[in-house]
């Protein structure tokens, strides 16, 4: 059993009901003190989504992939060209094809994120099969670099992407006529657009970590851990590697993209500067100080990385106030220093990751 | 013929830079199999450290020469840079020698931003005109135009690495880098000292590191906490480029690369029409870099690596 619960079976699923309730209740409790504190709920389980994503190609089968980011790019630009006025106003054809302008159902956008954001996977997946370790590392983060680029670019001489500016007014996402851009009144309490959009993370993250645990067990995932132990006895096992290796990366990819396109559903607002490459390498430090592999381990990973710098962000002052008396360092540095403080300290201290396994 | 003379030599000025840094990230990887993520961080250290010090020199001697500035912040610059990264070497990566192969990443990134942030508390945060220690007006040299500045970066460039090819082929130190590389395990019953060989491999790479920095801050005239990840990126694909662990490779993978990038800079526009633009510049490096490796996956000069990553 991956997830090694040290309960038996009935008590672990009082353990998980505890568990549903609790996340559940989160975000009334993170409400009381501002909106604010629900966005960050809504964005960590973005990145636990977005790790567990890079576990399958990082974590299971061992290729370390340093452009990450260029499918969580993706998915977000297809829901923004898709579910925004930006095409409708720049095309005469779309106008004429579509004229109340382009918006998408999330039923349609999740699986054609996922489907999309899987070929660019398999595109990239194709010329680096027979790279290993740190050429690999490279490509992919070439790869994701070119993507950003482009992404950057397109706005000349005919505008896709809008360039630098980015696309703005992209719709929220509507499920069974209930739009999460506005809050929803039910009457006894009012839940706001954030909390919306944080079940729906919610709802998601949990999709993904059945997946993630599932495919631990399977065939596959066997095979990706295989080919992560020793590529030439897998192939000798007959395991196809090609095939294998490929469809990690378009697993992989497909969270991403739909992530992607959650994240701008959520902001509304996309720009190539989301996507640079420090957030390739904060994925993948999520995935390994997590403990690579491991489900559990990758989610804390996620979860801690992600809240570390936002919870610094609001108390960095207040602890030098109280510790110095005075604000020697600029909130903002001290920040940064802590954060990457403790990216090494953990390292150093938990080599294998949180909840790591001791060989590999 | 004269832009694409002028376009060639821009790419070697840019190139001997990169490969300058790529030695760095080539020699370590060659000894340890580790992307010395922090090698940009030091280049960027190395040029903030030689700005003060020019700033500090040009105050106290208004009269000294330019060139004489330049040696004498290099000469604070390097050391610095060489103590800095045989202290990151200690602490981040000596531990983790025997972790899983991805822990000294993460720890070279914490402590590149750990670097990047120390630089912007120290440095400030907005970035810094280098001044300009040498004369501006450009050389002309069969129909192509060169700053002396860029001259300098040539030959620098060029006598750094040949001192660095003849001490890894030549002396003692260099023959126990050599075969610290091929296997620590038998250069220690040989009677040498792997640690110490690794610190001073460190300690060479942010020597060049140092120098290269002060070289991008003099060609650019800015420096910034920010400056170091860009020719690093480059410079570590670079060395991918000719073949990560080849120190031959990493000069032929710089050089190659800064001319593509200058060439593709000036004539990408042309070749597609007008669709693409020279901000594309950055793709046409990473496009050459995939193609290389589709057909040499182990770089331009590398030899087969043992099927065990």
């Amino acid at each position: 059993m991956s997830l090694q619960l040290p309960w038996t079976r009935k008590n672990a699923w009082i353990g998980v009901a505890l568990l549903a309730l609790a996340l559940l209740l989160l975000p009334f409790v993170a409400g009381l003190f501002g909106n604010a504190w629900i966005r960050i709920l809504a964005f960590a389980m973005l990145y636990v989504m977005l790790a567990l994503g890079l576990n399958i190609v990082v974590g299971y089968a061992g290729l370390l992939d340093l452009g990450y980011v260029a499918f969580y790019a993706v998915g977000a630009y297809m829901y923004a060209l898709l579910a925004s006025p930006h095409l409708f106003e720049q095309f005469e054809w779309i106008r004429q094809t579509f004229p109340d302008g382009l918006h998408s159902s999330i039923w349609m956008v999740i699986p054609l994120s996922a489907a999309l954001a899987a070929v660019f996977g398999v595109l990239l997946g194709f010329p680096v099969l027979r790279l290993r370790g740190d050429y690999l590392a490279i490509v992919t983060l070439g790869f994701g670099e070119i993507i950003r680029i482009f992404l950057n670019n397109l706005n000349a001489p005919i505008n896709f992407t809008n360039g630098p500016q980015g696309i703005s007014k992209i719709d929220p996402v509507q499920i069974g006529g209930i739009s999460f851009g506005r809050s929803l009144d039910l009457g006894f309490i009012t839940i706001p657009s954030v909390q919306l959009y944080y079940y729906l993370f919610l709802v998601l993250t949990v999709v993904v970590i059945v997946v993630s645990v599932r495919l631990q067990d399977s065939r596959v995932g066997r095979a990706w851990m295989a080919i992560r132990e020793d590529e030439i006895a897998a192939k000798a096992m007959g395991i196809h590697t090609r095939n294998v290796k490929l469809l990690a990366f378009a697993m992989g990819a497909s969270f991403g993209g739909v992530s992607g396109a959650m994240f701008a559903a959520f902001q509304g607002f996309v720009s190539p500067e989301s996507f640079v490459l420090m957030e390739s390498i904060v994925i993948v430090a999520m995935v390994v100080l997590g403990g690579m592999g491991n489900v559990a381990g990758v989610v804390l990973g996620a979860v801690l990385l992600y809240a570390i710098p936002e919870v610094l962000r609001l108390i960095a002052k207040p602890l030098q106030m109280a510790i110095i008396g005075d604000e020697v360092i600029a909130p903002e540095a001290l920040r940064m220093l802590l954060f990457g403080l403790a990216m090494v300290l953990i390292m150093l201290y938990r080599p294998h990751g949180f909840i790591g396994r001791r060989h590999a | 013929m004269d832009i694409f003379f002028q376009q060639i030599l821009n790419g070697l000025v840019l190139g001997s830079v990169y490969a300058l840094v790529a030695l760095g990230y080539t020699m370590v990887y060659g000894i340890l199999q580790l992307i010395n993520f922090t090698h940009g961080e030091v280049l960027m250290i190395g040029a903030m450290v030689s700005m003060t010090m020019v700033m500090l020199l040009q105050s106290l001697f208004p009269e000294l020469h330019g060139v004489w500035i330049m040696i004498m912040a290099v000469a604070v610059a390097i050391p610095v840079c060489m103590v800095l990264s045989a202290t990151i070497e200690r602490v981040a990566y000596r531990p983790l020698r025997n972790a899983p192969r991805l822990a000294p990443l993460i720890t070279a990134i914490g402590l590149a931003i750990v670097l990047q942030t120390l630089a912007m508390m120290i440095w400030g945060p907005n970035p810094k005109v280098f001044p300009d220690l040498l004369p501006t007006t450009p050389i002309e040299i069969g129909g192509a135009f060169l700053a002396p500045k860029q001259l300098l970066i040539l030959v620098v460039s060029a006598v750094l690495m040949t001192g660095l090819i003849i001490l890894i082929q030549t002396t003692s130190l260099g023959r126990s880098m050599r075969a610290v590389s091929e296997n620590p395990k038998i250069a220690l019953l040989m009677g040498i000292n792997p640690d110490r060989i690794i610190a001073i491999t460190f300690m060479i790479g942010a020597a060049l590191a140092a120098v290269a920095g002060m070289l991008v801050a003099m060609n650019y005239n800015i420096v910034h906490f920010t400056m170091g990840f860009i020719p690093g990126l480059k410079a570590f694909t670079a060395a991918v480029l000719g073949g990560i662990g080849n120190v031959p490779g990493a000069v032929l993978g710089g050089l190659l690369l800064g001319i593509i990038e200058s060439l593709g800079a000036g004539y990408v526009g042309d070749l597609t029409g007008g669709f693409l633009g020279s901000h594309y510049q950055d793709i046409f490096a990473f496009a050459v870099l995939i193609l290389v490796l589709l057909f040499r996956p182990s770089g331009l000069l590398g030899e087969r690596v043992a099927d065990r990553a």
